[in-house]
């Protein structure tokens, strides 16, 4: 542990950082080529991460987690943007950060039996399905259906940009369930993979997140159990942003873990490439590029900390973890722009992480909410 | 079985390490500490044989109170309880003087085994091991490779990579044996095994605990005494051979080793 420790964590979290650290440098980062290159990364990386007990952090006992708070996400998040993939993290993370906790904060006993603890152990694999083709920070305004009829729910619609789409064992869809209610309207209803009606239309390709697989769904009468409502009916809206809370979070914190190792790694760079005779980070024009950078990213991790020490206390953040989201996205992005710019022709170059991490995380102000939402959010939190 | 492990606590190898002023001790402010990676081995050799035989597993550390973080590392990848030697004396002791005071305290343990790497990474000594298993008068069992524990319990089998060669050596228990590189591959501490480490005992003993007197340990008592330390050479930065063709090059490469590095 180093000497300067970051108030905000504990021994054992930091305990727990060093095992992931060892297992991104070992299992993970030395693989991110071939999979990026294929376009996917193998499901065994769940059930590993699973036997590992990573995405039991701040899950509860009962279900095989270790009851602790949202640091462990915080760590596991910081981690793994050292696996150099993006869409490594954003596959693992989907699913222990984002899919999971739905389960665990609304489902009850008998869902948290079936998906919460196979799902720990990584041995089934969440998806939470709400943006639709012509739907995405609008939640009201989807267009998938669920329809009672007697004992079941039949699901009509389809839904895109799905984060595990293709291979995920249960999508958590948003539906609405009353038509003529707005975002008062909306639920979230399990759906098993191989359900009837229930297909993969097409797996996406993407600028970035190369080796994440998002893909568009498509339900077509897919007939579930009532017993398949994720918490309360019509109250999926809430339920939603509820977790958005920490989705958000968890996606500012890799933001500011990525930027800080595409600073790192740029840093290096700069200290070695020469031109004109001396190295290019002794240039002034360059020098003040990283006093920029480094400053940003700190700013951007201060925040973030303050904000989590407020959630983990049980503080009212709604406006924090807005303000999170959009400084620490959109400082990655700028960061790695800038990096790119330093490392000049080579940064161009698929073999150079920074125009990975560029392409990763230009994402991060576009999904989970994009700044533009985030900024009405903090706004009207200020009653303007 | 039950089985001991001694471990120390080193910088971590990616630390960039400074000399301090004195010139005979290194700056310790920004150093990120871990377990030596050879005792890691002993760990993992030592739970291996616990989930085969049964038995409980005792660490034993020595230094300041940080060096707890270690015994917890070890804790969490499932050993069973932890000892930590600490006392302000031990400042400074060397090899011997640390072999001691780790005997005194597992002298009157139960135990069957114990393993330690075959050096700490930091000093480069390799003492500590040899000598606690010639003061508690056990066998000692050097560079581990393969550990083999008998059915009925009663002996262990080595090997140890000597030129190329394997020795396979055969010893009585209690034995003492250093753990080499490619023993096994150290596991991860899972979460739930980080957890489980915060409620495990881990007591700590002074020397007056165990029995020592204090005048016998500490930088004064030193039997070898460190006069200086200096920093490995700087290496020398890299030459980028110039030509048009890549016959031009590889001549010039070979010009260069001939007439500049001498090695033709």
């Amino acid at each position: 542990m180093a000497m300067k420790k970051e108030w905000l964590f504990e021994e054992e979290h930091e305990m727990f950082r060093d095992s992931l650290r060892r297992w991104v440098a070992e299992e993970l980062a030395p693989f991110a080529d071939e999979w990026e290159e294929q376009g996917e990364f193998p499901m065994e990386l769940y059930r590993r991460a699973g036997e590992l007990g990573f995405f039991g952090g701040a899950m509860p006992e009962t279900y095989g987690g270790v009851g602790g708070d949202f640091r462990y996400h915080t760590v596991f998040s910081e981690e793994l943007a050292h696996s150099r993939s993006g869409g490594v993290s954003a596959g693992l993370g989907l699913h222990g950060f984002v899919a999971l906790p739905a389960v665990a904060a609304f489902g009850n006993d008998e869902q948290k039996r079936r998906f919460l603890e196979p799902g720990i152990r990584g041995e089934k694999i969440g998806a939470l399905a709400v943006t639709e083709p012509d739907t995405g920070s609008d939640v009201g305004g989807i267009r998938t259906k669920a329809v009672r009829d007697g004992d079941e729910y039949v699901i009509n619609g389809s839904k895109m940009f799905i984060t595990n789409g293709a291979r995920a064992d249960f999508y958590i869809v948003a539906c609405k369930t009353d038509l003529e209610r707005g975002y008062k309207g909306v639920s979230q209803i399990l759906v098993e993979k191989g359900t009837p009606g229930f297909s993969v239309s097409r797996k996406l390709d993407k600028l970035g997140w190369r080796a994440s697989d998002t893909a568009e769904l498509a339900f077509d009468d897919v007939r579930v159990p009532v017993g398949n409502l994720l918490g309360e009916e019509n109250r999926g809206f809430y339920q939603i942003m509820h977790g958005f809370q920490t989705e958000r979070l968890v996606m500012a914190v890799g933001s500011v873990a990525a930027a800080q190792r595409c600073f790192d790694i740029t840093m290096k760079y700069a200290k070695e490439r020469k031109a004109f005779g001396r190295p290019i980070g002794t240039f002034q024009v360059n020098r003040h590029k990283f006093a920029d950078m480094l400053t940003w990213i700190e700013a951007a991790r201060r925040l973030t900390y303050h904000t989590i020490w407020l959630f983990i206390n049980g503080l009212d953040c709604a406006k924090e973890i807005a303000m999170c989201k959009v400084y620490a996205c959109e400082t990655a992005v700028k960061v790695a722009d800038m990096c790119i710019q330093i490392h000049g022709g080579y940064g161009y170059m698929m073999e150079y992480e920074v125009q990975r991490i560029w392409r990763d995380q230009r994402i991060q102000p576009i999904g989970g909410g994009t700044s533009e939402v985030q900024k009405e959010i903090i706004g009207r939190l200020l009653g303007l | 079985m039950n089985i001991i492990v001694l471990l120390k606590q080193v910088p971590d190898t990616e630390t960039q390490i400074k000399i301090a002023p004195d010139g005979k001790s290194i700056v310790t402010d920004d150093i990120k500490w871990i377990m030596n990676p050879y005792d890691e081995f002993g760990v993992e050799e030592a739970l291996r044989i616990k989930e085969k035989f049964g038995g409980e597993v005792t660490v034993v550390g020595l230094g300041p109170k940080r060096v707890t973080e270690s015994i917890r590392t070890a804790l969490a990848m499932g050993a069973d309880k932890g000892i930590l030697i600490t006392d302000d004396a031990l400042e400074g002791s060397d090899s011997l003087a640390v072999a001691k005071a780790i005997t005194a305290a597992v002298k009157d343990l139960d135990y069957d085994l114990i393993f330690t790497g075959q050096r700490g990474i930091d000093d480069d000594m390799g003492v500590v091991g040899a000598s606690v298993a010639e003061l508690l008068g056990i066998p000692n069992i050097s560079l581990g490779i393969k550990v083999e524990i008998s059915e009925d319990q009663k002996t262990v089998t080595v090997n140890r990579p000597v030129e190329g060669q394997t020795l396979v050596i055969e010893s009585s228990l209690p034995a003492l044996i250093t753990a080499q590189k490619g023993l096994n591959e150290p596991r991860y501490a899972s979460l739930p095994g980080i957890m489980k480490a915060k409620r495990k005992p881990l007591e700590e003993k002074s020397l007056a605990d165990l029995g020592l007197d204090a005048s016998e340990f500490g930088t004064e008592a030193r039997k070898v005494k460190i006069l200086e330390l200096t920093p490995p050479p700087e290496r020398a930065a890299g030459k980028i051979i110039e030509g048009e063709t890549p016959q031009e090059k590889a001549a010039e490469l070979a010009r260069l080793l001939h007439e500049e590095a001498k090695v033709l």
